[in-house]
């Protein structure tokens, strides 16, 4: 808990102390899912966060997710610009955010910033509401996407989401690919489906929204970040403050992380169980 | 003489309106979402507080018709077939504001093939189409015997009741007597159907966790109460219009005036409960939602609009003793009819035009990632136009419906009594 910046390699998986935590685990692991979640339960803060772990495992074969740790995010923004860069998405709409002072107003004058894509809730309350079945959790890796040509844009998911994690894309184009440049022609990878901007056509009048990059997943749904297939912003982060994986894997970073730290999760109480935790 | 000068004055304003709109619509088809100045953190604006609008006016007139065909209650008579065809026309009206507002309009049919079961927004689609069935059927049937009457004579008006009564020619009164009953079992399906509706429409912004300004059980009941109590303005400003009301049915119009006063009293009752329980709660979104309201750049919406308009200024007419003069029951009840407008506005802009995520708007230069939302002159233009639509039909509709005949419905009370 020391402000001291020196201190922030600590949030590195692989430091003695973590290392414990994870020999920790893997007896635990050996116990059952159970006996987990009830060692993690008995810090009473954690419970939640344990439970939708818990539920997470039974019904997904992956369960993706991020780990943020604040204490290393400088607020370069590039999570932001690789997102753009990769998915290809005109103004106005921003898979990722960094907010500044989301958790409000500190002391002292050192900024927290706030990485803030999609949550992927597993209780996720734009699914709910979408009147046609468009927006849904992906039952194999809990990813929430959009079937674009579903999607009737009527910005019900919009207004649901708490966590403001999606966009209305109303047709605009940056100028260097509003004229039909060359620019213009590139397709955009979201969903395997390569489509490029023409007027009237989806995603143009729909709702857009992260999705984990998921166009990178191989055919079994796996990502590969020695290989680069690896959500965008997590892959370009220079603080290495983003931290993606799966939670279903209890040898991920992902997972070691939420053991070794004390995360948070924003809005608890609306019941929406993100999947996506920030280490303060 | 007055009644021309009215006339005159809805028929000129219509068509100036429709053409107002034209450009906008024009504008909307072609460019798709680029000029309404709505955003991704103000996703809905002006055309859904008008979309709700208009079914609430809906909603209560028909809601005042059952008055009539359900309960029977003879002071209102007269003003039941113009009950349901505002509750036709303002039907229309709403389904014209939110075909607009959809990014996707000719999908809408996904919500028929696609249901989500756990969506109030499919739900309230599906209830619209139910109701919007139910209402015309209803008002088919209370014309049908006059439709066939009216069809024996020559002209274009006659061309066309024939083809509304698909040529039948059946005036017996075995038939008109089947006719009100079935009428009158529309209407008794209808009204659970309309609150089901409406309150739906409610339940639509109150079920929504993540927005405390809408999230509770209050709100599909508030939805109900200013549906009939802007329904009901709507009916007084129409039988003043149409059917020389103030003169010929000025006890329905004086006893409309009641019933709106209450039902204004009911919600400025809701109003002052939500606003009382929510600062005394103390909780930050909540209050921020309330200052939003009250003190926000929207400030005067809500104290010009809504309270000096649509609340204070009709309460006192309603209330004193300028309550039994006609004339200014029709006053208030048009001031009501416009300020319920605000009171839409204040329930949807307010509701969406704070940060969920502290600092978002600040994260991300975009004018689609803030929340200052003001309507475009496009947006208030395509309203315009759709009102413009709306004078229009009623306009038409007053020239060639059948209209009410007193000895008529003496008859219809006698049968029913
Ligand atoms: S905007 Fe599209 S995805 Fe969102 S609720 Fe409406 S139909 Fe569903």
């Amino acid at each position: 808990m020391t402000p001291d910046l020196d201190n922030a390699d600590e949030t590195i998986v692989q430091t003695p102390r973590a290392v414990d935590r994870r020999e920790m685990l893997d007896r635990l692991v050996k116990l059952g899912a159970a006996s987990l979640a009830v060692a993690l339960a008995c810090g009473s803060s954690l419970a939640p966060i344990a439970r939708a772990a818990a539920a997470g495992a039974t019904s997904q074969k992956y369960r993706y997710g991020m780990v943020v740790d604040t204490k290393r995010c400088v607020g370069c923004k590039s999570c932001m610009v690789a997102c753009k860069a990769e998915n290809k998405t005109p103004p106005g709409v921003s898979y990722t955010v960094v907010v500044e002072n989301g958790f409000g107003e500190r002391p002292g004058d050192r900024p927290l910033f706030l990485t803030k894509p999609c949550f992927h809730c597993q209780e996720p309350a734009c699914t709910k509401v979408c009147p046609v079945g468009a927006t849904y959790k992906r039952k194999q890796d809990g990813i929430v996407v959009i079937d674009y040509d579903r999607c009737i844009g009527c910005r019900y998911c919009i207004v649901a989401c708490p966590y403001q994690a999606r966009y209305f894309d109303f047709g605009e184009n940056y100028p260097a690919t509003s004229d039909k440049t060359a620019y213009a022609g590139i397709p955009s990878p979201e969903y395997g489906q390569f489509r490029t901007r023409e007027d009237g056509q989806s995603p143009i009048g729909n709702v857009r929204k992260c999705t984990f990059c998921l166009h990178l997943q191989d055919s079994e749904g796996k990502y590969d970040k020695a290989a680069g297939r690896w959500p965008a912003c997590a892959k370009t982060c220079t603080g290495k403050a983003i931290h993606f994986g799966d939670f279903n894997d209890p040898q991920s970073e992902v997972s070691l992380l939420l053991a070794a730290r004390q995360p948070v999760r924003l809005k608890e109480e609306l019941g929406t169980e993100p999947n996506v935790y920030y280490l303060l | 003489m007055s009644e021309k000068v009215l006339k005159t004055a809805f028929w000129t304003a219509g068509i100036i309106l429709i053409l107002a709109g034209a450009w906008a619509w024009y504008d909307r088809w072609a460019n798709s979402d680029q000029h309404t100045n709505y955003t991704s953190l103000v996703p809905w604006g002006l055309w859904v507080a008008v979309y709700i609008y208009f079914i609430g006016l809906s909603a209560g007139a028909f809601l005042v018709s059952s008055l009539v065909y359900v309960f029977q209650i003879k002071r209102f008579e007269s003003i039941g077939r113009l009950a349901l065809f505002t509750a036709v026309v303002t039907l229309l009206m709403a389904l014209l504001s939110i075909s607009a507002d959809l990014g996707h309009t000719f999908r809408a049919w996904h919500v028929l093939v696609y249901p989500n079961f756990t969506s109030p927004m499919a739900w309230m689609i599906w209830l619209y189409t139910a109701y919007f069935i139910l209402v015309v059927l209803e008002l088919w049937f209370v014309l049908r015997h006059d439709l066939v009457v009216g069809a024996k004579a020559q002209g274009a008006r006659a061309t066309l009741y024939r083809i509304l009564v698909f040529g039948s020619k059946d005036e017996s009164e075995a038939t008109d007597a089947s006719d009100r009953q079935i009428v009158r079992i529309l209407a008794t399906i209808g009204v659970p159907l309309a609150i089901m509706f409406h309150g739906g429409v409610g339940s639509l912004f109150g079920a929504i966790s993540s927005r405390p300004g809408w999230h509770g059980g209050l709100f599909p009941i508030l939805f109900l109460v200013s549906a009939l109590a802007s329904g009901g303005a709507l009916l007084v400003v129409a039988s003043a219009v149409f059917q020389d009301g103030l003169r010929k049915h000025r006890e329905t119009v004086l006893a409309l005036g009641t019933l709106v006063l209450g039902l204004l009293l009911l919600d400025v009752l809701f109003q002052v409960s939500e606003a009382l329980v929510g600062f005394y709660g103390n909780e930050p979104d909540k209050i921020e939602n309330l200052k939003l309201i009250y003190s926000g750049p929207y400030w005067g919406v809500f104290w010009f609009w809504q309270i000096g308009v649509g609340t204070l200024i009709p309460l006192a007419l309603l209330a004193l003793p300028s309550r039994k003069d006609a004339r200014m029951v029709a006053v208030a009840s048009a001031l009501i009819a416009v300020g319920f407008l605000a009171v839409r506005l204040n329930i949807v802009i307010p509701g969406l035009a704070s940060e969920q995520v502290k600092g978002i708007s600040a994260a991300f230069n975009s004018d689609r990632v803030t929340t200052d939302y003001v309507p475009s002159a496009m947006e208030w233009l395509f309203s315009a136009g759709i009102v413009g639509i709306g004078l229009v039909l009623f306009g038409i509709g007053e020239w060639f419906l059948p209209k009410h005949h007193d000895s008529s419905s003496e008859e219809v009370s006698n049968v029913n009594a």
